[in-house]
C-alpha cells in the first residue's frame, strides 16, 4: 500500500539537521569495531601466544570432536514403575472430572492427564451448567505446575512443619482472650465448607465469616436478597429469548461468573429466518457489546438514566425521563421492542448499584422473562463488600485476634489495602492460606501452604441443586494442605476431608451412588429442600447486608422500586468517569503467573502482556494522548495519570474505538508484585481505585511523560471494505435476498466468460480425488463466535505452542497457531464500508478515502474470526517449500514434517492467509525465554504426543492431527465405522458457543458435511483460489426495529 | 613377534597337558558323585517312587512349596522325619478338618504360616503321598554342580587351545619348510658356481608401478574407483550415523528374553501388555515380574548356561526382590522399593510418532518383525535399524489387515477399486503420508 506517512523512531529523526541521525543513518554499528586496534598493532599480534596456525588447528580440532560426539546417541533410562496403578496405562490419557472454584471461575470440568500428569482441560458435556471452561479454566492446568508456588508451610519465610504449624497457631486462637477470630476468605459455594466452618464456630468461640470476592458483586446480592429473600445471582439462559437488552452486562465475559455465552450463541445462530436481537448500553467496549447488534456507548451515570427511563417505558410507572433528546429515542425504541417481545426479552445490568439492579429484576418481573429462573439462582458470588470494610475497621481497632484468610489476596485486591495491612499488624496471630507468598501472605504471621485444585478435593453448589464434585487429578506436588483439611485438625476432626465430603453429601446424593456422582462430576437435584444454600450463606452477625438506601426495606414489603428509578434517573457524573473491568485474559489476576494467558491477545484491543487505560478518540485529543504505530509496526502509547480521591495511577492509553466519550475504562488484575517472576510482573494494579468496591469512579486524567511500548498483534484494525475475509449480512437482507447478493462467489473471467472461481473450468491445478476415506473440514461460525478465546489457550495447551514473551510479541513474532481477528468498520457498518470502497473513483480519491478508512468510526460494529491454517487443498505453502517439508494429506490436512524444514520461510511468505509461524528462537530450555517450558515443573505440562519445534523451523496448526489420528485408531481397534462427533480438534472441543464444528465431509450425515453445503458458507479468500478446509458462514446482523 | 608367539604357545601346551590330565580323571569323580546321591535318594525313598513324586510334587505342591527352601508354605524337605506318616496323609487330604479338629500340630503350622489354608487334595491316594515324600527327601546335592561347572569351563579352554596349537604346528612346519627350501637354494648356487654355470641375470625393466604411472589412462580410472570407494564408504559411514542396530546395553538387571520368551514360552504381550492399546509396548512394571517370581526365586539347574551360571541367575532374581522390596523370609513386600532404572534400547527420535498398538492390535503385526528374534536373546539388542527408510519399505510391502473390521470395509471397497487391487497395501492407504507420522 503507497503511503507518503513518514515514519520514525525518535523524535531526533524530525529534525533534519540533527547530526546523530546522519552518522546513524550511515553507520551500521553505533560504535566502531576496533580490527585496527587489534591488527594494526604488531607487537601485540607477535606477543599473543595463539598463533594464527594454532587458532585453525583448535577450531579444526574442536569441529572434529564436537561432530564424533554427536554421532554418539545418549543413554536414556526408562523406569518402569514398581506397582503400576490398575488404570493408568503409560501412552494412554485418563479423564477425571473435578470443578475449577477459586472464588471468581467455577466451572465443572475434565481434566485429561498422562501418565498421572494433567495436561489438559476439556469441557464437561454432562454439565447442565457452567460446564464450559474459558481462556483461564483452560489455561488453569499450567497454574497447577507454576514454579514460583510455595512447597510447604512457612513461619514468618522460614520453613516450618505442620505440626509445628498446628501446634502454634492451636495454641495462639484459643488464647485470644475475647478477641474475634475472622475467617475472611473467598466464596467456596462449598456446601462441605460451610458444614466444616460452623462447626469450627462452634469449637472456638466468637468466630466471624466474611465472604471475599475481589471484584464484587456486592450490590447485585444484596438487590436480589431484597428481591427475593435469597442472597445469591439471578440465573439467566438467554437461548430461551429472542429479545436481550444488556446494561453494561459483560455477560459474555465474567459478569456473575460467567458461563452464559453458550446459551447465548444458540440464539444468535439464524434459524428458520430468526435469531436474538441484541441491544447493549455500555461505556467500555466489551465483548458482549462487540457482539451485540446494536451498541449505544453511553457513560455510567447516563447507563443508569437509561435504566430508569427503561423501567418507565416498559412499566408505564416511574419518572420521567432524564435523558438527552437523541439517546431517549433509543431508549423508546428499545422498550418497544422489549414490550414486543414480551416474556421473550430479558434486560440485564452489569452496573453494581443495587437500585440499578432492583430496576432490572423488576422489569423481568414484569414481562415475566422466560430467561430468568427463580427456583435456580447462582450461589457462586457471595462477598459482602460491607462485612469486609467492617473487617478493616475491627482490625484496625484490636478486636480481630486471628486472621485466616483462604484463597483471597486483600493486600492486592482492596483498595484501601494500606489500611488493611496497618490493622493486620494488630491482629495477634494471622495466616494465610495461599499457594504463593503474595502480597498478603507474605505480611501474615504463617502461611498454610494450599494445593492448587488440581491435587484436591471439594464440592460445589454452582447454583441452586446443582452439585458439582472437585477430585484430585495428581498427587500433590508439594507439602501442602487444603484449607478445609486444616480446619478439620483444628476442630479435633480426625477425618480426612475426603471422607468429611461423602459423609456431607449423604443428603445430597440421594438415590446416586458416590461413585457416580464423582465420575460425572456433576449432579442436578431439581426439587432440594430449601436449606443448603442459606445455612451455608450465615450471613456475619450484627451485620445484615441492608443496601445503603430505602430500597433496603424488609422483603414482606416489598422494595421501593419507584424511589430506586428516582435516583437512578437523577445520576450525575462531574468530569471523566472510569469503569474499571476485567479482561479476559487475566480476570481479577488470581493466575497473573500464567504465561499463556498473559501472551492471549485481548480479543478487542488485541493487546497481550499489558492492562491499560482505554479512552474514547474525542478525549484522547482533548487530553492530548496519542496512539502511534513505529516504523517496525509496533504500537506505542502515551501515559496517562488517572486519579481518583488522591490516588494515583499511571497507566498506558489505547485509544479505544466503541469508547463512550466521557468514560474511560482499566482492567483490575494487573500489576502483582509478590510471589511470581519478573517476566509476568506487567501492567499496572487497578485495584487501588476500586473505591467502595464500586467499578465505577469519577476520575480525573492527564497525560503523563513517557511513552510505553505495546506488544499488540493486530495492527491494522478496520477491514477497510474487504469483504472477502469477513462477509457480512443483515437479517432482513439474509431472509428476503438470494444468496447471490448477499455471500457472492467471486468470478473469474476466461475467454470472456464469467466462471465462479470454484468452477473447476478455471482452476490452474488438478484436483486430487478426496472422496474416499475422511476429508476433513473446520467450520466456523461467525454468528455464534464471541471472542473468548478458550479455543486459542486450548490449541496452546494441546499442541505445546511455547510462549515468547512481550517483546518478541512486538516483534510480531508471535507463535499462536489460532488467532482471533477483531475488525472494526470504518463506518457505521461494514455494508457502508464496502460501499465506501466500491464508489472510490480515481487515484486521488482512494489515497484520501484509503487512509480515511484506515480509521475506525466512533461507535464501529466489530467481527471477530478464528484464523488458523485453512488446510488448502490448493496449497500456495506447499508448491514453494524447496524441501517438501510440508506436504498434503489424503485426509485434507496440510502436514508439517517440522524434521525436513530447513527454515527457508517461503512457506510463510506464500501463504496468504499468514497463519504459518516460525520459530526465531529455541523456546524451551533457554533462560532467554523464562516461562514453563524452561523449567521441569512448567514442561510437565507439554503434551506427549505432540512435538515440541526447535529453533529454525516453520510450524503451524495442524488441524489437530493426534487427535483425528487417535479417533481413527481407537475406531480400528474397536473395529467400528467413526460416529460423527467423534473427530475433534482442540479449538472446536474448547468451543462452548458452538461455533466451530470439526468433522468429516465424506460423511455425508455429519454435522460438518450439512454446514458446507448452507447458504451462509464461504471460504476466506475464495478469489484466490486455495480451496481451503476451513470455512467461515457469513455473519448475520439482527437490524430489524421494533 | 613370532618368538613371542611360540613362547605363549609353548606355555599353552603346559597347561594343555595338565588340563587333559583332568578332563581325562575328572568324569569318573562326576559319575561317583551322581551314583552315591542316587543310593541316597532310593534310601530315603522306602518304598517311593522318586520319578512319579516329582511328576506330582511340581503339577500339585510347587506353587506354595519348594524342597530346600520356604515359600508360601514350609521348606518339604525331612519333613517325613519330622512328622508321623498317618498324620502326613490326613494333612496334605485335608487339613483344614484337621486344623478344625484342633490338631495340635496342625494349629501350630497354621498359626505359623499367617493362617494361611492349604488346599486339601482328597484325590492323591497313600501311594501318591509316599511318592511325593519320597522325592521331597532327597537331599540337595549342591557342591557336585560347582565342580562341574568348573570342570566343564576347563574343557572348552582346552579345545580353544588346541585349535591355537594346531596352528603354531602348521606355522612351524612352513617355517622349517621355508628354511629348509633356503638352504635347498643356497646349495643349488653354491653348486652352480662351482660349475661356473652362468646364472641368468634378471632382465633391469621398468618396475611395475612406473609402468602404472606412466600409464595416464590406469591412473585416471584408478583415481575414479578410489574416489567412487570412499564416496561409497563415507555415505556408508554418515549413512549409519545415529542408528544404534545391535546396540545391547548392559542392563541393571540381566533379564534374560531366551529364558522367558524362548524356554517358557511366555507371550510378549503377557508382560509388555499396553502394546496393545497405547503407544508404547511398555517396560513391564515390577508387580507383573513378581506374579511368577514370587514363587520362582531361583532357577532350575537346567537354566543355567556355560556363560551364566545358575548363581548368577539367581543372584539376578535376587536384584528384582531388592528393587521391589520382597523379603523371601517372610514371604511379604517391605515396602522399600527401588525402581530399576532400564537402560532404553529402541529409541525413536521424538519428532517420529509410533505407536505399538496400531500395528500390534489392528495390523496384526508379530512382535518379532520388528524386534527381531527375541526368544534367542539372552541379552536383548536392536534388532532393526529403526530409519525412516526401514518403516516406509515395509509400508510398501504389506497389506493392510482389513478382514472383520468394519472400520475398513467401505474405505478398502473404494480405494482398492480406485488403485485396482485387492489387497491394498499400507502405503496405498495413505501410511506414506508424513503428517501420519510426524506431527
Amino acid at each position: 500500500m503507497s503511503s507518503n506517512k513518514k515514519y520514525w523512531k525518535s523524535v531526533e529523526e524530525l529534525n533534519e539537521n540533527s547530526s546523530i541521525v546522519e552518522t546513524l543513518q550511515q553507520n551500521e554499528f553505533v560504535q566502531e569495531i576496533p580490527t585496527d586496534e587489534f591488527l594494526g598493532d604488531k607487537s601485540s599480534l607477535e606477543n599473543s601466544s595463539t598463533s594464527r596456525r594454532d587458532f585453525l588447528k583448535y577450531v579444526g580440532f574442536s569441529t572434529a570432536a564436537a561432530s564424533l560426539a554427536a554421532c554418539e546417541g545418549p543413554v536414556k533410562k526408562s523406569i518402569p514403575y514398581v506397582v503400576q496403578p490398575d488404570r493408568i496405562v503409560p501412552g494412554v490419557a485418563n479423564y477425571y472430572a473435578t470443578t475449577i472454584a477459586d472464588g471468581y471461575d467455577f466451572a465443572s470440568v475434565l481434566i485429561k492427564t498422562r501418565e498421572g500428569r494433567p495436561i489438559k482441560v476439556e469441557n464437561n458435556n454432562l454439565a447442565a451448567s457452567n460446564g464450559d471452561a474459558n481462556a483461564r479454566v483452560h489455561a488453569s492446568v499450567l497454574s497447577l505446575y507454576d514454579n514460583s508456588r510455595l512447597q510447604g508451610p512457612k513461619k514468618a519465610g522460614e520453613d516450618i512443619s505442620w505440626d509445628v504449624l498446628d501446634k502454634e497457631v492451636g495454641a495462639k486462637l484459643n488464647s485470644l482472650g475475647g478477641k474475634q477470630i475472622v475467617l475472611l476468605t473467598q466464596t467456596f459455594a462449598s456446601p462441605s465448607t460451610s458444614k466444616l466452618i460452623t462447626e469450627f464456630k462452634a469449637k472456638y468461640q466468637n468466630v466471624k465469616h466474611v465472604v471475599y470476592d475481589a471484584v464484587s458483586q456486592s450490590e447485585a446480592l444484596d438487590a436480589y436478597q431484597v428481591m427475593y429473600g435469597e442472597r445469591a445471582l439471578a440465573d439467566y439462559d438467554f437461548e430461551k429469548v429472542n429479545t436481550i437488552v444488556s446494561v453494561a452486562a459483560d455477560f459474555l465475559g465474567d459478569w456473575q461468573g460467567g458461563g452464559y455465552d453458550s446459551g447465548y450463541a444458540k440464539g444468535r445462530i439464524p434459524k428458520n429466518g430468526k435469531m436474538s436481537k441484541h441491544i447493549q448500553f455500555e461505556s467500555n467496549m466489551s465483548l458482549t457489546g462487540a457482539n451485540a447488534d446494536k451498541r449505544i456507548p453511553v457513560t455510567p451515570s447516563q447507563q443508569k438514566q437509561v435504566l430508569a427511563a427503561l423501567y418507565t417505558y416498559v412499566t408505564g410507572s416511574g419518572s420521567k425521563s432524564s435523558l438527552g433528546a437523541d439517546l431517549d429515542a433509543e431508549v423508546v425504541k428499545v422498550a418497544k421492542q422489549i414490550q414486543k417481545a414480551g416474556s421473550n426479552a430479558v434486560v440485564v445490568t452489569g452496573l453494581q448499584d443495587a437500585d440499578a439492579q432492583l430496576v432490572v429484576l423488576a422489569i423481568n418481573k414484569e414481562i415475566q422473562s422466560k430467561a430468568f429462573n427463580e427456583s435456580t439462582p447462582r450461589t457462586i458470588r457471595q462477598g459482602d463488600a460491607k462485612a469486609v470494610a467492617q473487617l478493616v475497621k475491627d482490625m484496625n481497632a484490636g478486636r480481630v485476634g486471628g486472621l485466616l484468610i483462604a484463597g483471597v489476596n486483600p493486600m492486592y485486591t482492596l483498595p484501601n489495602a494500606s489500611e488493611f495491612k496497618t490493622g493486620l499488624e494488630k491482629v495477634d496471630v494471622s495466616v494465610a492460606f495461599s499457594m504463593h507468598s503474595d502480597e498478603t501472605a507474605s505480611e501474615c504471621n504463617y502461611i498454610a501452604t494450599t494445593p492448587y485444585y488440581l491435587e484436591s478435593w471439594g464440592d460445589v453448589e454452582l447454583k441452586k441443586g446443582s452439585y458439582s464434585l472437585i477430585q484430585p487429578t495428581i498427587q500433590p506436588l508439594f507439602d501442602t494442605r487444603q484449607f478445609q483439611e486444616t480446619l478439620l485438625k483444628w476442630t479435633g476432626n480426625s477425618a480426612t476431608y475426603h471422607d468429611y465430603i461423602k459423609s456431607a453429601w449423604t443428603g445430597i446424593l440421594g438415590g446416586t451412588s458416590w461413585n457416580q456422582a464423582l465420575h460425572d462430576g456433576v449432579l442436578v437435584k431439581p426439587s432440594l429442600p430449601k436449606q443448603g444454600l442459606v445455612e451455608a450463606l450465615e450471613t456475619p452477625e450484627g451485620d445484615v447486608p441492608t443496601s445503603v438506601d430505602a430500597a433496603a426495606a424488609p422483603v414482606t414489603q416489598g422494595p421501593n422500586l419507584g424511589a430506586a428509578a428516582r435516583r437512578l434517573s437523577n445520576a450525575k457524573s462531574n468530569g471523566l468517569e472510569l469503569v474499571l473491568y476485567t479482561k479476559t485474559a487475566l480476570g481479577d489476576g488470581q493466575q497473573a503467573n500464567n504465561p499463556w494467558l498473559q501472551e492471549m491477545p485481548d480479543p478487542i484491543t488485541r493487546a497481550s502482556w499489558d492492562n491499560y487505560l482505554t479512552v474514547s478518540k474525542a478525549d484522547a485529543e482533548q487530553l492530548g494522548l496519542t496512539n502511534e504505530n513505529v516504523s517496525n509496526g509496533a504500537l506505542n502509547g502515551s501515559y496517562a495519570k488517572v486519579t481518583v480521591d488522591g490516588i494515583e495511577v499511571v497507566a498506558p492509553v489505547i485509544i479505544q474505538p466503541g469508547q463512550a466519550k466521557g468514560s474511560v475504562g482499566l482492567a483490575l488484575g494487573y500489576g502483582k508484585s509478590k510471589g511470581f517472576k519478573e517476566e509476568m510482573k506487567v501492567g499496572v494494579n487497578a485495584y487501588p481505585l476500586y473505591k467502595n468496591h464500586n467499578a465505577v469512579q469519577n476520575v480525573s486524567v492527564a497525560a503523563a511523560e513517557g511513552v510505553h511500548e505495546f506488544a499488540c498483534v493486530q495492527l491494522h484494525n478496520t477491514l477497510m471494505g474487504r469483504g472477502d475475509i469477513v462477509k457480512e449480512t443483515t437479517l432482513e437482507i439474509f431472509n428476503t435476498k438470494d444468496k447471490h447478493d448477499w455471500n457472492a462467489i467471486p468470478e473469474v473471467s476466461k475467454n470472456h466468460i464469467e466462471y465462479e472461481v470454484t468452477s473447476p473450468e478455471v482452476d490452474l491445478w488438478d484436483e486430487f480425488d478426496r472422496s474416499v476415506g475422511h476429508h476433513f473440514n473446520l467450520s466456523v461460525d461467525l454468528n455464534a463466535c464471541t471472542g473468548c478465546g478458550a479455543c486459542v489457550i486450548a490449541c496452546h495447551a494441546e499442541n505445546n505452542v511455547p510462549v515468547v514473551g512481550k517483546s518478541e510479541i512486538r516483534r510480531s513474532r508471535d507463535m499462536h497457531w489460532l488467532r482471533i481477528d477483531r475488525y472494526y468498520s470504518s463506518q457505521d457498518s461494514f455494508e457502508s464500508d464496502n460501499e465506501k470502497k466500491d464508489n472510490i473513483a480515481g487515484l486521488g480519491s482512494s489515497l484520501s478515502e484509503f487512509s480515511e478508512m484506515e480509521n475506525p468510526s466512533d461507535n464501529p460494529q466489530v467481527v471477530f474470526q478464528p484464523v488458523m491454517c485453512q488446510h488448502c487443498n490448493h496449497a500456495p505453502c506447499e508448491t514453494v517449500c524447496p524441501v517438501a517439508a510440508t506436504s498434503h494429506g489424503r485426509q485434507g490436512q496440510n502436514h508439517m514434517a517440522y524434521n525436513r524444514c530447513v527454515g527457508t520461510r517461503y512457506c510463510g511468505n506464500n501463504c496468504p492467509y499468514k497463519v504459518r509461524r516460525f520459530n526465531w528462537f529455541l523456546y524451551n530450555n533457554n533462560d532467554e525465554f523464562d516461562y514453563n517450558m524452561n523449567n521441569d515443573l512448567g514442561r510437565m505440562v507439554l503434551n506427549p504426543d505432540v512435538v515440541v519445534r526447535s529453533r529454525g523451523v516453520m510450524e503451524k496448526c495442524s488441524m489437530c492431527i493426534q487427535m483425528t489420528q487417535k479417533t481413527i485408531l481407537d475406531a480400528k481397534r474397536e473395529g467400528r465405522p467413526v460416529k460423527d462427533g467423534e473427530f475433534q480438534t482442540a479449538c472446536s472441543a474448547a468451543c462452548s458457543s458452538g461455533a466451530m464444528v470439526f468433522g468429516d465431509i465424506n460423511d455425508k450425515d455429519s454435522k460438518v458435511a450439512k454446514l458446507k453445503e448452507d447458504d451462509r458458507m464461504y471460504h476466506l479468500l475464495e478469489h484466490v483460489g486455495t480451496k481451503p478446509n476451513v470455512m467461515y458462514h457469513t455473519k448475520v446482523r439482527n437490524t430489524t426495529e421494533a | 613377534m613370532k618368538q613371542v608367539k611360540h613362547r605363549n604357545s609353548a606355555s599353552k601346551i603346559l597347561i594343555l597337558g595338565t588340563v587333559f590330565l583332568f578332563t581325562f580323571f575328572n568324569p569318573v569323580f562326576g559319575q561317583d558323585e551322581v551314583a552315591a546321591d542316587a543310593v541316597v535318594a532310593t534310601e530315603a525313598s522306602s518304598g517311593g517312587d522318586v520319578a512319579k513324586g516329582e511328576e506330582l510334587f511340581k503339577s500339585l505342591c510347587a506353587a506354595c512349596h519348594k524342597r530346600y527352601k520356604k515359600m508360601t508354605g514350609p521348606a518339604l524337605f525331612g519333613v517325613a522325619d519330622k512328622y508321623e506318616r498317618e498324620w502326613l496323609y490326613s494333612w496334605i487330604k485335608n487339613s483344614a478338618a484337621m486344623i478344625a479338629s484342633g490338631d495340635a500340630q496342625a494349629v501350630a503350622i497354621f498359626e505359623e504360616y499367617n493362617k494361611t489354608a492349604m488346599n486339601a487334595f482328597p484325590q492323591l491316594t497313600n501311594t501318591d503321598i509316599d511318592n511325593i515324600l519320597a522325592y521331597v527327601m532327597v537331599p540337595k546335592a549342591e557342591p557336585v554342580a560347582a565342580a562341574g561347572g568348573a570342570v566343564a569351563g576347563g574343557e572348552t579352554d582346552g579345545s580353544g587351545i588346541s585349535a591355537n596349537v594346531l596352528l603354531a604346528i602348521l606355522a612351524l612346519v612352513f617355517l622349517m619348510l621355508m628354511v629348509v627350501l633356503f638352504l635347498v637354494n643356497n646349495t643349488l648356487r653354491r653348486f652352480a658356481e662351482a660349475n661356473n654355470i652362468e646364472l641368468p641375470d634378471s632382465e633391469s625393466k621398468t618396475p611395475i608401478w612406473k609402468a602404472f604411472v606412466q600409464n595416464q589412462f590406469l591412473v585416471l580410472v584408478t583415481a575414479i574407483l578410489l574416489l567412487l570407494a570412499s564416496g561409497y564408504f563415507v555415505y556408508g559411514y554418515f549413512m549409519q550415523v545415529g542408528v544404534d542396530q545391535g546396540y545391547a546395553p548392559i542392563q541393571p538387571i540381566h533379564y534374560s528374553h531366551k529364558i522367558h520368551a524362548g524356554d517358557n514360552k511366555i507371550e510378549c504381550k503377557y508382560c509388555h501388555s499396553s502394546a496393545r492399546v497405547s503407544k508404547t509396548s511398555g517396560i513391564p512394571s515390577l508387580n507383573v515380574c513378581m506374579n511368577c517370581h514370587k514363587s520362582i526365586s531361583e532357577v532350575a539347574d537346567a537354566t543355567a548356561t556355560a556363560e551364566h551360571s545358575k548363581e548368577f541367575y539367581d543372584g539376578e532374581i535376587q536384584k528384582l526382590y531388592k528393587a521391589v522390596g520382597w523379603d523371601e523370609e517372610t514371604q511379604k513386600y517391605t515396602g522399600e522399593t527401588e525402581p530399576v532404572k532400564w537402560v532404553r534400547i529402541h529409541n525413536l527420535p521424538d519428532f517420529a510418532y509410533f505407536n505399538h498398538s496400531q500395528h500390534v492390535s489392528v495390523a496384526g503385526v508379530e512382535c518379532q518383525k520388528c524386534h527381531g528374534p527375541v526368544e534367542e536373546m539372552e541379552v536383548m539388542y536392536q534388532h532393526a535399524p529403526l530409519t525412516m527408510g526401514w518403516c516406509i519399505n515395509c509400508h510398501r510391502e504389506t497389506n493392510v489387515k482389513v478382514a472383520d473390521n468394519k472400520y475398513y470395509e467401505k474405505i478398502h471397497k473404494e480405494l482398492s477399486k480406485k488403485y485396482g487391487v485387492d489387497q491394498l497395501t499400507a502405503a496405498q492407504m495413505g501410511g506414506l503420508e508424513c503428517g501420519k507420522c510426524h506431527y
